[in-house]
C-alpha cells in the first residue's frame, strides 16, 4: 500500500470509529475511548524511538506531562484553541528531546533508559516547583463552554482531536519505516558501529529519533488539562505513562507500526474495563504481568506470535 | 600551476603519518606511516595482536587515534566521523561479521547504497537501480538465493562475503578487507581474490589483511607489515618475506 492509500485508509478507519462511538450515543465510551487513543499515540512515539533504534526510553511521561503542562501555559496565558496548542507542546517536549537525546545518547542500553528515568524525575520537581502552573497544589483548567470548530459535546471534540492525532502519528510511523530514514534507525538498532561505516550518520539520526518521539508524547498530553481538568504533578508525571509506553509496544511487537496500536488497544481497554469494573489500582498490576508474560512466552510481541505462526504454517 | 598539477598527482590517496594509538598504558600503535597510491593493491600482514585492526580502525575512524594524522584523498580525516570517511570514499569490512540482523542480505546492501552513494552528489540512483546493484552484488559474492533471509540463516563464511559484499556496495575509492577470508576453503580465497583483483582493475585501491600468505603473496604489489604496533617492513613482497626482522618477528629467534 502506497503511502497515500495508507492515510486514506487511516482516515476511514478513524471516521469508522469515531462513528461507532457516536452511534453508541453514550459519553462514556468517548471518555474511556479517548484513554485508549492517546495511549496508541503515546505507545507509537515511544517506539519511534524505542522501537526503530532500539533506544529504551523511561521518561516517557516527562515529555507526555510537559505537553501537557505547555497547554496549561497557554491557557493561562492565551485563548488559542487547542489544535493549535498541540503542536506548540510537541515543539516543547521535541527540544527537550532534542537535548535529552544530545546529552544522553553516547550512553548505551541501560544508561540510556536509567538517564531517562532521571529526566522524569527533574522535570517533575521543576514542575512541582512553578507556581504559574499550581506547584504541587496543581492547576484548574476550566473547559470552554463551546468546541472550537463545531456544536459538539466538549468530550467528543477531545476524542475527535486525539483520533486526528493518531491519524498523524501513525502515518510518520509508517511513512519512516518504509524509507531511508527507517532503514537508518533500523541500523542504528542492529549495530552502529557497522552502520557508520556503511555510511549511516548514527548521531544525527539518533537525535532526530529523540525529537520526533519527545514531540508525538508532547502532542499526546497536551489535550490532557482539558480531559482531566485539573492536572498536578502526580498525575502528569504518573508511572502509568512510563510502563505503558514500554509495556504497550513490547507487548503489541516493536517492529512495526501496527504493534504499539495493538498493545495499546489492548492494555488500553484491559484497564479501562478494570478500572470500572474491579479497580483503578489494579491498572498497573495488569500491565506488570501482561509484560512479564509477554518477556517470556513472546519476547517479540502478538506481532511476533503471528509471524512465527504465519512462518510454521508455510514450512 | 604546474607545479601544483604534478603535486596533486603524486599525492598517495591514503597517507598515514606518525599515528599512534594508546589504550590506557598500552601503546597499540606506534608513529605508523603508511602511503598507498591510487590503485594499488598492498597487503598488511603482522601477528595477531599486532595491531593490524587497530590500525584499520584507525583510518576509517572507528577509533579516535591520538597522535598523528590520516589524509584521504585530499582530505584530513582526523576528528572526521567514520560514516563522512566512508561517503569520501573509504570503506571497510570487519574481522568479525557484523550484518545487521533484522534486515535481509538484500536491505543489508541497501544501507551502504541509500546512505553512502545516494548520498554522494550527483550518483544518486533511482530505486529500481537501487535493487539491481542489491541483486547484482549479491551474485557476484554468491549469495544469490539468499537476498530474502536474515543474516542468521547465513554461516560464518557465508556472513564473511556478505561483509565484503556490504563494503563494495559503498561503491569505495578504497578498500580495506579485513580477514575477509578466513575460514574459507582454497577455492574460495582464490574466487574471492579474483573478485578484488577483479575490483582493483576498475579502479578500486585495496589494502588486504590476510593471514593465509598464499593469498596475501598472489595479491600483493606491495607488502606492509606490522609487530607489536610498529611497522617493521614495507616493499616488495619477495624482499619483505626474506626479511630478517620478519622472518625474526614470526618464527621466534
Amino acid at each position: 500500500m502506497s503511502g497515500t492509500k495508507f492515510v486514506f485508509a487511516l482516515l476511514i478507519a478513524a471516521a469508522a470509529v469515531f462513528g461507532a462511538a457516536w452511534l453508541i450515543g453514550n459519553n462514556y465510551v468517548f471518555f474511556a475511548g479517548y484513554v485508549v487513543l492517546q495511549y496508541i499515540a503515546l505507545a507509537t512515539a515511544w517506539n519511534i524511538l524505542g522501537g526503530y533504534t532500539g533506544y529504551v526510553n523511561f521518561g516517557t511521561a516527562a515529555f507526555f506531562a510537559l505537553g501537557a503542562y505547555t497547554t496549561v501555559v497557554l491557557h493561562k496565558l492565551t485563548s488559542l484553541p487547542l489544535p493549535l496548542m498541540m503542536p506548540i507542546g510537541g515543539i516543547v517536549s521535541g527540544v527537550v528531546g532534542l537535548g535529552t537525546g544530545y546529552l544522553t545518547l553516547r550512553l548505551r542500553g541501560a544508561f540510556f533508559s536509567i538517564a531517562t528515568l532521571a529526566l522524569a524525575v527533574v522535570a517533575q520537581t521543576l514542575i512541582t516547583n512553578w507556581d504559574f502552573v499550581g506547584g504541587s497544589r496543581g492547576a484548574y483548567i476550566v473547559r470552554p463552554a463551546q468546541a472550537w470548530l463545531f456544536g459538539i459535546d466538549y468530550i467528543q471534540y477531545l476524542f475527535l482531536v486525539m483520533l486526528a492525532l493518531v491519524v498523524i502519528v501513525l502515518a510518520s510511523a509508517r511513512a519512516i519505516e518504509r524509507s531511508r530514514l527507517g532503514y537508518g534507525f533500523a541500523t542504528i538498532r542492529d549495530d552502529e558501529v557497522a552502520a557508520e561505516a556503511s555510511g549511516v550518520p548514527t548521531l544525527r539520526l539518533k537525535l532526530l529519533a529523540t525529537t520526533l518521539s519527545g514531540a508525538f508524547m508532547g502532542m499526546a498530553g497536551a489535550p490532557l488539562p482539558y480531559y482531566v481538568t485539573y492536572l498536578d504533578p502526580t498525575s502528569g508525571f504518573s508511572l502509568a505513562y512510563a510502563v505503558n509506553g514500554v509495556a504497550m509496544p513490547l507487548v503489541g511487537g516493536t517492529s512495526s507500526w501496527l504493534g504499539p496500536v495493538i498493545g495499546a488497544i489492548l492494555l488500553g481497554t484491559l484497564q479501562q474495563v478494570a478500572t470500572v469494573t474491579i479497580s483503578s489500582a489494579l491498572n498497573l498490576l495488569i500491565v506488570g504481568l501482561m509484560l512479564v508474560g509477554f518477556v517470556i512466552v513472546a519476547p517479540n510481541g502478538i506481532l511476533g506470535l503471528l509471524r512465527f505462526r504465519d512462518r510454521r504454517a508455510r514450512s | 600551476m604546474a607545479r601544483v598539477v604534478t603535486g596533486m598527482t603524486s599525492e598517495a590517496l591514503l597517507q598515514v603519518t606518525g599515528l599512534g594509538k594508546r589504550f590506557g598504558g598500552f601503546v597499540a600503535l606506534e608513529a605508523i606511516e603508511l602511503a598507498v597510491r591510487d590503485g594499488e593493491r598492498v597487503g598488511l600482514i603482522g601477528p595477531n595482536g599486532s595491531g593490524k585492526s587497530t590500525l584499520v580502525n584507525c583510518m576509517c575512524g572507528t577509533l579516535r587515534h591520538e597522535m598523528g594524522s590520516v589524509r584521504f584523498a585530499g582530505h584530513t580525516l582526523d576528528g572526521r566521523s567514520a560514516h563522512e570517511r566512508t561517503r569520501l570514499g573509504l570503506a571497510r569490512s570487519f574481522q568479525l561479521p557484523r550484518p545487521f540482523n533484522t534486515l535481509s542480505l538484500a536491505e543489508n546492501l541497501r544501507v551502504p547504497l541509500l546512505y553512502t552513494v545516494n548520498a554522494r552528489h550527483g550518483q544518486a540512483l533511482a530505486p529500481h537501480a537501487i535493487d539491481r546493484r542489491c541483486a547484482e552484488l549479491l551474485h557476484i559474492v554468491g549469495l544469490a538465493d539468499k537476498a530474502t533471509n536474515l543474516p542468521r540463516d547465513l554461516t560464518q563464511i557465508e556472513m564473511r562475503k556478505l561483509e565484503l559484499a556490504r563494503a563494495m556496495a559503498a561503491a569505495p575509492r578504497l578498500l580495506i578487507a579485513d580477514e575477509a577470508m578466513a575460514g574459507l576453503s582454497h577455492n574460495e580465497v582464490d574466487d574471492i581474490l579474483a573478485l578484488l583483483i577483479r575490483l582493483n582493475e576498475q579502479g578500486v585501491t585495496i589494502i588486504l589483511i590476510e593471514h593465509i600468505m598464499r593469498a596475501v603473496m598472489h595479491f600483493s604489489q606491495r607488502l606492509v607489515v606490522l609487530v607489536a604496533g610498529r611497522k617493521i617492513a614495507d616493499g616488495d613482497p619477495a624482499d619483505v618475506v626474506r626479511d630478517p626482522d620478519v622472518v625474526r618477528a614470526y618464527i621466534g629467534e
